[in-house]
């Protein structure tokens, strides 16, 4: 076995360990020798797999989460195209949280360069700041990064293994391994005998692994295919195991409330009824709120409810006029950030047109199908934790930190995820579920929030306020100057890291200042409302509200300079970048847009460039006797490469559904304090009756690799709005679009 | 004093009060953990299951209540034996996070043998009441589609 020594002077990225009875291939914790910029703790030199083989099978390694997006069987195929298995043949498991499964491409999108500019030095420049994500130990799921993160790094783990197989058969035969080649989990000898790679196992764990090449694309078997998911028939078949499923030995059910005046105090509470409840066994004291354990979830659900808890106020203001009120007057103090300022957009070109309007986004809930849970042993010394999450080592750190436990003592398992489209990301679930498990030792504990707990205790997508101000003229934009306005997700993120937070803000702008467009005086400009409520990532971040800011002035600006709002747009575009001018006019053709439509029929265009993929939507809706459906779509991508054309098909649709879900109904108000919306029917969301007839076309024609999981969502609102403006020639200013519109429900 | 109650064939005797949701007996109780809670109002169908065929929303149906024999995704088919609605899902690669497919699938079963041809209309009719925020609807239409036709070949 190799020693730890060993291992720390290895120049591999991807090295080699002898396991029991086999062998694993993985990444050692910062693993080049020098310059080293830390000091590696005791415990943290161990390999982390992405590869093991050991006489029971073949297991790939894919740590990222799960939540939905085919994440586990694009990162195993990966692995498997260069090691030259079937993924049928192998487990695929997500694996523990460890700082080598770092997120490289992450932090590489925090330049703050627009991205489709990108020239290689800059994208070099930002492959190498990726490495601070593993010195920050970033296990994260997020970003639409995981393909951009994986891409090399997986098919280099693959293609090590491989042909550290290959050597040890080359030895165990006595001939050069060039003259092996492998199929289908087995070294292949010349003569055709097969050696099964778990025969290979013992020896290949004494071998450093050789340097390689990784293959040609036109050698590809599984990627840029569409493959069945490793998952599909855990999930047809109610055996794939969610957080919620989790059920150790002995376990017991809890749930729990905290303020719903978010962030204030618990004050006090009398819990004299709950204690006499069927199954009540015992009312645990969170400090900042209230759980019971219980034989049964919904018997605890029942108990806790029955708690009389006099909360404390919130530290914001009660109402949702006034957290629009701090939004707006955010402006009148000093931008945060102007990332992009072109020419001069202080003076109005003369015999220019001039173009206003002011939008305004509600905050929005997540809303995942799974309520938030987690599942947690405590046992004095260690923690074993359970719980979907897309931040593993972050997980590991907080409930450490409330376990008053080394992060060593403390294991993180990440089942599947219903949904996590950000929510996933915190860590408040987890903390829950420890301190709960904290006052029960050695009894597992799973602790599940009611669909209300839920809906009242999210990190909200925040609410945003955007002014915008424009120039037409002669059919062409001469002036775009914008300002937008929101809490700062970023700010608060950090904050809950424990890192300091300032700096201009690039994600509160994102979506905006970034949009490959050439028009000669464009100005963005980003200012952070200082308000507490709690908001978070919710599926592609600002783009969720920039996407619509953006978009939809655009619109107003091409039918202010009497143009086609799709020709408007390519026009501006075509300079600019040409993949998202490629977008723009394969839905052009998708949808035979002319421009022009019947009575009772309404399109519209939209295009939100973000995470490095241009989308270009149109939307198509249609009056049926005075309530409005959304009939059709059309939807154009450009990530460079498509590594599994099917899941890229399904999240560009998925990520659509969900821009529209929010677009039309979703809305988060605030009374006292408290959030209106409790469950499904006051927080609704698109259904099979009310969803457009889609159509996906994929182009690979960008040089950079982009994500899939989010661009799909910001041009679906827009596109949306613009085509309810081509049916009504009334102009969606605000959302949701059910206020103002008599929309199919 | 116990329920008896009949799932997936096997019957169970459950001590529990008459008011606890189906759906948590199942989890809870049984183990039987495809049965997914989603919301506790009937409102996303994540929780739904077949009380002697008919798709029930199980968070809304107390133990005391349950009429008849209950069968779960778990009961409709294993991953080694699975009915071939199962098989049409898998076939269209449906699932995104997958929370709501055995709410959807046994809703979708249901329809198919009350229905064994059902028009979009029909399909919009019987799942509008099953929620999928990942948006998987164009592949769950497509798959129930794909399974009327393989269950009329049989």
């Amino acid at each position: 076995m190799a020693s730890v020594g060993k291992i720390l002077r290895r120049t591999f990225l991807i090295g080699s360990a002898a396991v029991v009875g086999g062998v694993a291939f993985g990444a050692y914790y910062v693993s080049r020798p020098a310059p080293n910029p830390l000091q590696p703790q005791e415990g943290e030199a161990a390999l982390n797999p992405f590869v093991l083989i050991d006489q029971q099978g073949i297991t790939l390694f894919a740590p990222r989460a799960e939540m939905g997006q085919g994440v586990m069987t694009t990162w195993a195929a990966l692995i498997a195209e260069e090691l030259d298995v079937e993924l049928e043949q192998v487990r695929v498991l997500h694996g523990p949280a460890a700082a080598a499964y770092y997120n490289s491409a992450l932090l590489g999108e925090g330049l703050p360069n627009k991205g489709y500019d990108i020239s290689d030095f800059q994208h070099n420049l930002g492959e190498a700041l990726g490495v601070f994500g593993k010195v920050l130990n970033l296990q994260i799921t997020g970003g639409s990064t995981s393909m951009r993160d994986g891409f090399e790094r997986m098919r280099e783990a693959g293609a090590t293994a491989r042909e550290t197989l290959k050597q040890a058969a080359a030895n165990r035969l006595s001939i050069a391994r060039d003259q092996l080649r492998t199929e289908n989990g087995a070294v292949i000898a010349p003569d055709g005998t097969r050696i099964p790679y778990t025969d290979l196992a013992v020896a290949a764990g004494q071998i450093d692994p050789p340097e390689v090449a990784l293959r040609d694309p036109s050698d590809w078997r599984l990627l840029g295919k569409s493959l069945p998911r490793v998952d599909m028939v855990g999930k047809a078949t109610g055996t794939a195991e969610y957080g919620i499923d989790v059920r150790p030995e002995g376990s017991k059910f809890a749930s729990v409330r905290t303020n719903p005046k978010l962030g204030g105090e618990m004050k006090s509470f009398d819990a004299s009824d709950a204690e006499s409840m069927p199954g009540v066994e015992k009312i645990v004291d969170l400090g900042d709120g209230v759980a019971v354990v219980a034989s049964n979830t919904w018997l605890a659900m029942q108990a806790v409810e029955a708690i009389n808890v006099d909360w404390g106020d919130a530290p914001y203001p009660p109402e949702t006029d006034g957290l629009f009120d701090a939004i707006g007057a955010a402006f009148e103090g000093k931008a945060n950030s102007t990332m992009r300022d072109d020419g001069d957009v202080g003076t109005m070109p003369e015999g220019a047109t001039e173009v206003t309007a002011e939008y305004r986004l509600p905050y929005l809930a997540h809303a995942t199908m799974e309520p938030m849970n987690a599942t947690a042993i405590f046992t004095g010394k260690t923690l074993e934790l359970w719980t979907g999450n897309q931040a593993p080592t972050v997980i590991r750190s907080k409930v450490a930190k409330v376990a008053n436990l080394d992060p060593e003592m403390v294991t993180v398992h990440t089942p599947y995820m219903g949904g996590g489209f950000g929510r996933r990301l915190e860590y408040d679930y987890a903390v829950i579920a420890t301190k709960v498990a904290m006052a029960l030792p050695n009894v597992p504990v799973q602790v599940t929030w009611s669909r209300e707990e839920d809906m009242r205790h999210d990190f909200y997508r925040p609410g945003a306020m955007a002014r915008m101000r424009g120039a037409v003229k002669d059919g062409k934009a001469l002036l775009l100057d914008g300002q937008i306005s929101a809490q700062s997700v970023l700010y608060q993120a950090m904050t809950r890291m424990g890192a300091p937070a300032g700096g201009p803000d690039k994600i509160l702008v994102e979506g905006a200042f970034n949009q490959p467009y050439a028009i000669p005086n464009y100005r963005i400009r980003g200012y952070i409302a200082d308000l507490a409520v709690p908001v978070g990532s919710w599926r592609s971040v600002g783009n969720s509200f920039n996407g619509f800011f953006h978009d939809t002035f655009l619109d107003e600006m091409a039918h202010a300079a009497g143009r086609d709002p799709l020709e408007f747009r390519l026009e501006l575009m075509k300079s600019e970048h040409a993949p998202s001018a490629g977008c723009l006019e394969a839905v052009r053709e998708m949808s035979g847009w002319t421009g022009k439509t019947p009575d009772g029929v309404g399109r519209g265009v939209g295009f939100t460039y973000s995470f490095g993929t241009p989308v270009a939507q149109v939307i198509e809706v249609v009056d049926e006797d005075g309530t409005i459906r959304i009939s059709k779509a059309w939807i154009a991508c450009d990530m460079g490469l498509a590594l599994d054309p099917g899941t890229v098909e399904a999240q560009m649709v998925g990520g659509m559904i969900y821009g529209l879900s929010a677009a039309c109904f979703g809305e988060v108000t605030f009374a006292d304090g408290e959030v209106e919306q409790y469950n499904f029917p006051d927080y609704d969301a698109i259904r099979i009756h009310n969803v457009p007839e889609t159509e996906v076309r994929i182009l690979e024609t960008n040089r950079h690799m982009g994500g899939a999981g989010e661009p799909g969502t910001p041009p679906s609102m827009p596109a949306l709005g613009n085509a309810l403006f081509d049916l009504t020639g009334q102009r969606a200013r605000s959302l949701p679009l059910s206020h103002s519109f008599d929309l199919l429900v | 004093m116990p329920t008896s109650l009949t799932i997936n064939g096997t019957a169970h005797n459950i001590d529990l009060p008459d008011e606890v949701p189906l759906l948590w007996v199942l989890r809870d109780e049984v183990g039987l953990t495809g049965t997914k809670f989603g919301c506790g109002v009937a409102a996303c169908g994540a929780c739904t299951v077949q009380i002697d065929g008919e798709a029930v929303r199980s968070c809304q149906v107390a133990l005391s209540d349950v009429w008849g024999e209950v069968t779960t995704i778990e009961g409709l088919g294993a991953p080694e034996a699975m009915a071939k609605i199962q098989q049409a899902w898998v076939d269209h690669q449906v699932a995104q996070c997958g929370y709501c497919q055995s709410g959807q699938i046994m809703q979708a079963a249901a329809l198919l043998a009350e229905n064994p041809s059902p028009s979009d209309a029909e399909i919009d009719e019987a799942m509008q009441g099953n929620l999928c925020r990942c948006g998987t609807y164009p592949r769950i239409r497509a798959a129930i589609h794909s399974a009327a036709g393989k269950l009329k070949e049989a």
